[in-house]
C-alpha cells in the first residue's frame, strides 16, 4: 500500500475508533448499566443478580484466567507472579466494588441512576489513556528505576542488583560531567534567548502590516523536525579547505570577512552554543505564537494610560506590558527548559557529542545502546527525570493558574 | 489658567470622516461634558484632545498654544478611563505614582503628592494593594488619584461611572463635583452617556451628532431653549413630545394647528407674516403639559394608557399615524381612570417649542 494511503488509512481507523469507543460506551452506561429510568426493589434485585455476572464474575475470572495462562501454577511464587497477583487480586476487587456502585439495593430512583452514570462516564472516556499512558510512561519509569540498579550478567542473562554502583561509575566518568555542564548551559541559553527572541518579535510585529508575514516564516522551524533542522545547521556550518569554495553560509561570510575557513562544530566550547543555534531557531516561533497572544490581552487602555502619563516606547514595553504578561513568560520559559532537558536529536545528528558537545540524554543514548550498559543508560535516564520533574510541576501549575 | 480651543477640528478614519467643523471654546475652569448618541465620536473628540488620537484637520489649542503635534504627556493633561486602564501589576501607591516617577520628580514630593492625594479620596489604607483587591469603586478613585497627582490643567474623564452600580454612581458623581469644587481653576471634560450626570456637573453641555455639534449650552439653556428637534428630544427622559402643525397665526405669539384634529395650541415664539401656514413641528416636553378647561387652544386626545407612579402619572396616546411615538403627559400626582377618556391639555406659552426644519425658530438665521 502507498504510504500516504496508509496514513489516510491509519486517521480514519484511529479517528473512527475514537468516535466509536465514545459511542459504544455512552451507549453501554446509559442503556444497559444505568438507565435513566427507577426500579423497584425487585427489578433492582434481578438487575444485581444478572449484573454480577457480566460486570463482576466474567472479566474477573478472564482476567484471572489471564494471569494463570501466563505465568501458570508455579510462577506464582517467584517475584513477578507475586506482584502481578496484587494487580489482578486488586482489579477483581475494585470490579466487585464497580458492581455495588452500578447496582444499589432497594428500590432505585432515576436520579440515581444518572448521578452515577455521570461519576462513571469521565472514567470510561479516560480508560483507554490511562491504560496507553501506564503502559508506554508509568510502566517504563518503573522499569528503568530497576534496571539503573541491576547489573546484566551476561553469562547467565540474569539481572543482579548491585545498589547505587551504576549511579557511583557514572559519577566518576568524565563525559557524564561534561554532559551534565552542557546541559546546565542548554538550560540557561537557549530559554532565554528563545522567550527574549519571541518577545521582541511578538512586540515588533504587533503593529505593521506585514507583521503577520514575518511572524509566519519565524514560526515555520517549529514544523520542521530535530533532525531535519539539524541536517540544514550542519550546511550552514559546513567547512570546505581553505581556496575552495564555502558551501556553508557561516563561511562564506567569514571567510568573505577575511577569517580562515572554520569547523565550528569542533571549536571547543563554542560549538555548543552553534548546537543551541538550532533549537533556538526552532522555540523562537514557538515563544513568539504564545507571547504575541498574551501581549494583545493586555488591555489597550493601560498602554494608552501609560502615554498620557508620559511613558516613552521603551518604557511602555519594560514597565507596563512585560510586568503583565509575566506569567504567560514563565509558562514560555519552563516549557522551553523541558524541551532542552530532553534534548537528544540536534546533538545526536549534528555532533553525536564529540568534540566536548555531550549532554544527558545523547549520553543516555550512547550507553544504552552503543556500549550496551544498560546499567549506566538507566541511571542516567533516572538522573534527566530527576532534573525534569520539578520543572515540570511547576510549568503545569502555572499554566493551570494562566488559564485561570 | 487652561483654557481650550478647538478651531474647525475633523477626523477621518481613511475616508470615513467621524467629526468635521467642531468649533468649541473652553474656559479655564469649566467643567464641560459631552454628550450624544452612542457612536457619534465623543470618545474620539476626547482621545484627539488627550493626543490619543490624530487630529486630521484644524488646530487644538490649550492655554493658548497649539499642540496637535505635542505629545500627550507634555500636554499637561491627564485622563481617566472607562475601564479605569489601573496598571494591573502595580500597587495603588505605584499606580499614582507611576507619571511622577517618569517625570523624575523628587522622592519626597512624590510621596507628599499621594499622600494628600489618597486623603482627598480615601484611598490612604489600600495604598499597598493591587488593584484586583479593590472593589469597582475604589478602583475609579485609584484612576481619578492618578490624575490628581499630576495637578493636570486638564483633567479629561470618558464615562468613567458607567462600569459602576446605580448607587455607586451617585456617589461618585459627587465625589467629582466636590472635586471640581476643590480645584475652581482646573479644567474638567467630561463623556456621558448620562443625562442626570450631565445636567448635574456640566457648566455647560456640548450635544454631539451628525459628526458635528448640535449646541452648546448650560444645562438650563439646553433643556429651556433647545436649539433644534435633536437637542430637544435628547436632553429630558422622557423625551419632548413633537406634534405636526400649520401656522395658523403669527405675531408675538404663535398659533398652531395640530395636524389629525387634536386642536390648536399657542406658543410664546414670535412668528412673522409670511410664516402663516408652514409646516412645523411644536415641541412640549411631557412635564410641561396640564390638563384644563379650555376647549380652544388645547391638545385634545383620548388615553390609551395610564401609567401610575404615585409621584407622576404618565399618559400616553398613541397617534394614528403608523410609526410615530406616542404622546406622553406627565402629571403630577395621581390621578385615577383616566384611560379611555378624551382629554383637553395644554401648556404655558412660553414652554411651547417650535421647530421648522427641525431648527427652533428662537434660532433662526435670517
Ligand atoms: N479606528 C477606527 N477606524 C474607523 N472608525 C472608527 C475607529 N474608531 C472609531 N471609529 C468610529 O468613530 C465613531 C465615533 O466613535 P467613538 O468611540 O468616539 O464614539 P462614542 O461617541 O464615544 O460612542 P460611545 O458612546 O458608544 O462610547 C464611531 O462611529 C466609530 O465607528
Ligand atoms: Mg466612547
Amino acid at each position: 500500500m502507498h504510504p500516504a494511503l496508509q496514513g489516510l488509512v491509519t486517521i480514519v481507523v484511529g479517528v473512527g475508533g475514537c468516535v466509536g469507543y465514545f459511542y459504544l460506551s455512552n451507549f453501554l452506561l446509559d442503556r444497559f448499566l444505568l438507565p435513566a429510568r427507577a426500579y423497584s426493589a425487585e427489578e433492582s434485585a434481578a438487575r444485581r443478580r444478572t449484573g454480577t455476572i457480566i460486570v463482576f464474575l466474567l472479566p474477573a475470572l478472564l482476567i484471572a484466567a489471564l494471569y494463570i495462562a501466563y505465568f501458570g501454577l508455579d510462577g506464582i511464587f517467584t517475584s513477578t507472579g507475586l506482584f502481578w497477583l496484587a494487580i489482578v487480586l486488586a482489579l477483581i476487587f475494585g470490579l466487585w466494588r464497580l458492581r455495588d456502585y452500578v447496582y444499589g439495593e432497594g428500590e432505585l430512583t432515576a436520579g440515581r441512576n444518572i448521578s452515577h452514570a455521570n461519576m462513571i462516564r469521565p472514567w470510561l472516556f479516560l480508560l483507554p489513556a490511562i491504560l496507553a499512558l501506564g503502559l508506554y510512561l508509568t510502566y517504563p519509569v518503573f522499569e528503568t528505576l530497576r534496571l539503573s540498579v541491576t547489573q546484566r550478567n551476561f553469562s547467565t542473562g540474569s539481572y543482579d542488583f548491585v545498589g547505587l554502583q551504576n549511579y557511583a561509575q557514572m559519577m566518576d566518568e568524565p563525559k557524564f560531567w561534561e554532559a551534565m555542564r552542557n546541559n546546565m548551559l542548554w538550560l540557561i541559553v537557549v530559554p532565554a534567548l528563545s522567550t527574549g527572541f519571541g518577545l521582541l518579535v511578538a512586540q515588533l510585529t504587533d503593529r505593521i502590516s506585514w507583521g503577520n508575514i514575518a511572524k509566519m516564516f519565524i514560526f515555520m522551524p517549529m514544523a520542521i523536525s530535530f533532525v531535519g533542522a539539524s541536517v540544514i545547521w550542519k550546511l550552514v556550518y559546513d567547512a570546505r579547505p581553505e581556496g575552495q569554495g564555502q558551501i556553508g553560509i557561516l563561511n562564506a561570510l567569514w571567510v568573505n570577512l577575511g577569517g580562515d575557513p572554520q569547523n565550528w562544530l569542533t571549536l571547543p566550547f563554542w560549538n555548543n552554543f552553534f548546537l543551541m543555534a538550532v533549537l533556538i531557531w526552532i522555540q523562537t516561533g514557538f515563544a513568539m505564537v504564545i507571547l504575541s497572544a498574551a501581549l494583545r490581552g493586555i488591555p489597550e487602555e493601560t498602554v494608552e494610560a501609560a502615554i498620557v502619563d508620559g511613558a516613552g516606547p521603551f518604557q511602555i514595553f519594560f514597565k507596563i506590558k512585560v510586568p503583565q504578561i509575566v506569567p504567560t513568560i514563565v509558562v514560555v520559559w519552563t516549557t522551553i527548559t523541558l524541551v532542552v532537558l530532553k534534548v537528544f536529536d540536534i546533538v545526536f545528528a549534528m555532533t553525536n557529542g564529540q568534540w566536548g558537545t555531550q549532554v544527558l540524554a545523547n549520553y543516555m543514548y550512547s550507553k544504552l545502546f552503543t556500549a550496551n550498559d544498560w546499567g549506566v543508560g538507566s541511571a542516567s535516564a533516572m538522573v534527566i527525570m530527576l532534573l525534569v520533574t520539578p520543572i515540570l510541576v511547576w510549568n503545569v501549575r502555572n499554566a493551570r493558574r494562566e488559564m485561570k | 489658567m487652561a483654557g481650550l480651543k478647538l478651531t474647525d477640528v475633523g477626523k477621518a478614519y481613511g475616508e470615513v470622516e467621524v467629526l468635521k467643523h467642531i468649533n468649541l471654546d473652553i474656559d479655564a475652569g469649566e467643567l464641560i461634558v459631552f454628550v450624544g448618541p452612542s457612536g457619534c465620536g465623543k470618545s474620539t473628540l476626547l482621545r484627539m484632545i488627550a493626543g490619543l488620537e490624530k487630529i486630521t484637520s484644524g488646530t487644538l489649542e490649550i492655554d493658548g498654544r497649539v499642540v496637535n503635534d505635542v505629545p500627550p504627556a507634555q500636554r499637561e493633561i491627564a485622563m481617566v478611563f472607562q475601564s479605569y486602564a489601573l496598571y494591573p501589576h502595580m500597587t495603588v501607591y505605584d499606580n499614582m505614582t507611576f507619571a511622577l516617577k517618569l517625570a523624575k520628580m523628587p522622592k519626597n514630593e512624590i510621596d507628599a503628592a499621594v499622600r494628600k492625594a489618597a486623603d482627598i479620596l480615601q484611598l490612604t489604607p489600600y495604598l499597598d494593594r493591587l488593584p484586583k483587591a479593590l472593589s469597582g469603586g475604589q478602583r475609579q478613585r485609584v484612576a481619578i488619584g492618578r490624575c490628581i497627582v499630576r495637578d493636570p490643567k486638564v483633567f479629561l474623564f470618558d464615562e468613567p461611572l458607567s462600569n459602576l452600580d446605580a448607587a455607586l454612581r451617585v456617589a461618585t458623581r459627587l465625589e467629582i463635583a466636590q472635586l471640581k469644587e476643590s480645584m475652581p481653576d482646573r479644567t474638567m471634560i467630561y463623556v456621558t452617556h448620562d443625562q442626570v450626570e450631565a445636567m448635574t456637573l456640566a457648566s455647560r453641555i456640548v450635544v454631539l451628532a451628525n459628526k458635528g455639534i448640535s449646541q452648546v449650552g448650560t444645562p438650563l439653556e439646553l433643556y429651556e431653549t433647545p436649539q433644534n428637534e435633536f437637542v430637544a428630544q435628547f436632553i429630558g427622559s422622557p423625551a419632548m413630545n413633537l406634534f405636526p402643525g400649520e401656522v395658523i397665526g403669527t405675531g408675538e405669539h404663535t398659533t398652531v394647528r395640530l395636524a389629525g384634529n387634536h386642536g390648536t395650541i399657542v406658543s410664546a415664539y414670535p412668528t412673522r407674516p409670511e410664516d402663516m401656514g408652514a409646516a412645523v413641528n411644536v415641541g412640549v416636553r411631557p412635564e410641561d403639559l396640564h390638563l384644563t378647561d379650555d376647549t380652544e387652544n388645547s391638545y385634545k386626545a383620548t388615553v390609551d394608557v395610564q401609567e401610575n407612579l404615585g409621584e407622576v402619572t404618565l399618559l400616553f396616546f398613541i397617534p394614528d399615524s403608523e410609526g410615530a411615538d406616542p404622546v406622553i403627559a406627565k402629571l403630577p400626582g395621581i390621578h385615577r381612570g383616566l384611560k379611555g377618556e378624551r382629554l383637553n391639555l395644554s401648556a404655558k406659552p412660553d414652554k411651547v417649542h417650535i421647530f421648522r426644519d427641525g431648527i427652533s425658530l428662537l434660532y433662526r438665521q435670517d
